[in-house]
């Protein structure tokens, strides 16, 4: 009996679920909910304004009309950061001149270690497409802020410090919208179709 | 006769085949109880000051071991840390203590969670290639091995956390 009143309670609380997400989720982000996407898309896509690893500034003003994608990182991480950003390297060359259509940034969250000729060098392990940004404390904390990322510094015990930070992959569309997040251990086809459907751009956020 | 000798060659051959694919994506190393299987790392970026690497660690004694770190000629020194993804947080924290193997457990280190961490590699890790390095157990000792370099996971673990949702 308890069983059955559990298995309904599952079913209905299952059906709020879905419709939650069916009426919160945006075109690109169909298909696999995420934490991230139900914290409000409203709240992605700020203004912030960043230097290049090659010395160019690119701000959100310079990016009205391209699709992108931003991740958060560092180089003193040894793990997701380089695992992010040689999995978005193998996805744009499977992809080719596709992936010619949306810009791939990587913005570190710790401008103290990563120096710009830091970020150059560090860079060239991966696609030449992915610009590496970083800006002054300040410049760092409105890009956080811009896309509602979050990043802290943590001291170590060796007197080191390391850095606390959003992990996910914001993508955005060409129209300025939040395009959902990437999850990195999505199927890669899942993956890739996000891509495809960022790279054609023309959808239009509602 | 001949076709005996034949057969001894075949056979030595699908021997040696099967030798050579095993070590091609397998490895492991022993020390006591303690059996290191496939230490890998991930192909570097260039000048990255730290690097992740990556292995299972079995102890088939009766007591427990911690693998507390090691060192490599390749980096200045080799600790074990942890990576949590939390609310789409990552938090990365050293372990000192390392991390403990229970008797007749495996402890698996992989990408996205428990993993060993080279502190400013004096080269970059090209994939292909290898490297030797020491593990420090609180109860065997150290352990030999040699890791090797890799773009991606050698095999597709089971890591795909299949936690059935939210079914409270």
């Amino acid at each position: 009996m308890s069983g059955l009143r559990a298995f309904r309670f599952m079913v209905w609380a299952g059906i709020v679920v879905l419709g939650v997400f069916v009426i919160g989720s945006t075109p690109l982000s169909g298909g696999s909910p995420t934490d991230e996407v139900s914290s409000g898309t409203a709240k992605v896509g700020g203004s912030f304004s960043l230097v290049s690893h090659g010395g160019e500034r690119v701000d959100n003003q310079s990016l009205v009309g391209r699709a992108y994608l931003v991740f958060f990182g560092f180089t003193y991480c040894p793990d997701i950061c380089p695992t992010t950003l040689f999995e978005l390297t193998d996805l744009m060359t499977e992809l080719g001149p596709v992936a010619d259509r949306f810009k791939v940034l990587f913005i570190t969250v710790d401008p103290e270690r990563d120096t710009q000729e830091a970020l150059a060098s560090y860079m060239t392990s991966f696609d030449s497409r992915i610009a590496a940004l970083r800006g002054t404390a300040a410049e760092t904390d409105a890009a956080l802020k811009a896309f509602s990322a979050y990043a802290k510094r943590v001291p170590l015990e060796s007197g080191e410090y390391t850095m606390d930070h959003t992990a996910g992959v914001f993508l955005m569309k060409a129209d300025g919208g939040f395009g959902g997040m990437m999850d990195m251990h999505e199927p890669r086809e899942t993956r890739l179709e996000k891509l495809r459907r960022l790279a054609k751009g023309q959808v239009t956020s509602s | 006769m001949s076709s005996g000798l034949k057969l001894t060659v075949k056979l030595t051959c699908i021997l040696a085949a099967a030798v050579l694919s095993t070590s091609a994506f397998a490895h492991q190393f022993s020390q006591g109880d303690i059996k290191i299987g496939h230490p890998w790392s991930r192909v570097s970026p260039s000048t990255a000051p730290v690097a992740g690497a990556y292995l299972t660690v079995t102890n088939s004694g009766t007591e427990p071991d911690r693998l507390t770190g090691g060192s490599t000629p390749i980096a200045d020194r080799i600790e074990v840390h942890q990576m949590t993804l939390d609310d789409g947080i990552a938090r990365m924290r050293p372990l000192p203590d390392g991390i403990e193997v229970a008797p007749g457990a495996s402890v698996e280190l992989a990408p996205g969670g428990i993993h060993l961490m080279l502190i400013k590699p004096n080269q970059q890790l090209i994939e292909g290639s290898s490297f030797k390095a020491t593990l420090e157990f609180a109860r065997a000792g150290t352990v030999e091995i040699e890791f090797v370099v890799q773009r991606n996971p050698a095999v597709e673990t089971g890591s795909g956390n299949e936690h059935g949702g939210h079914g409270q």
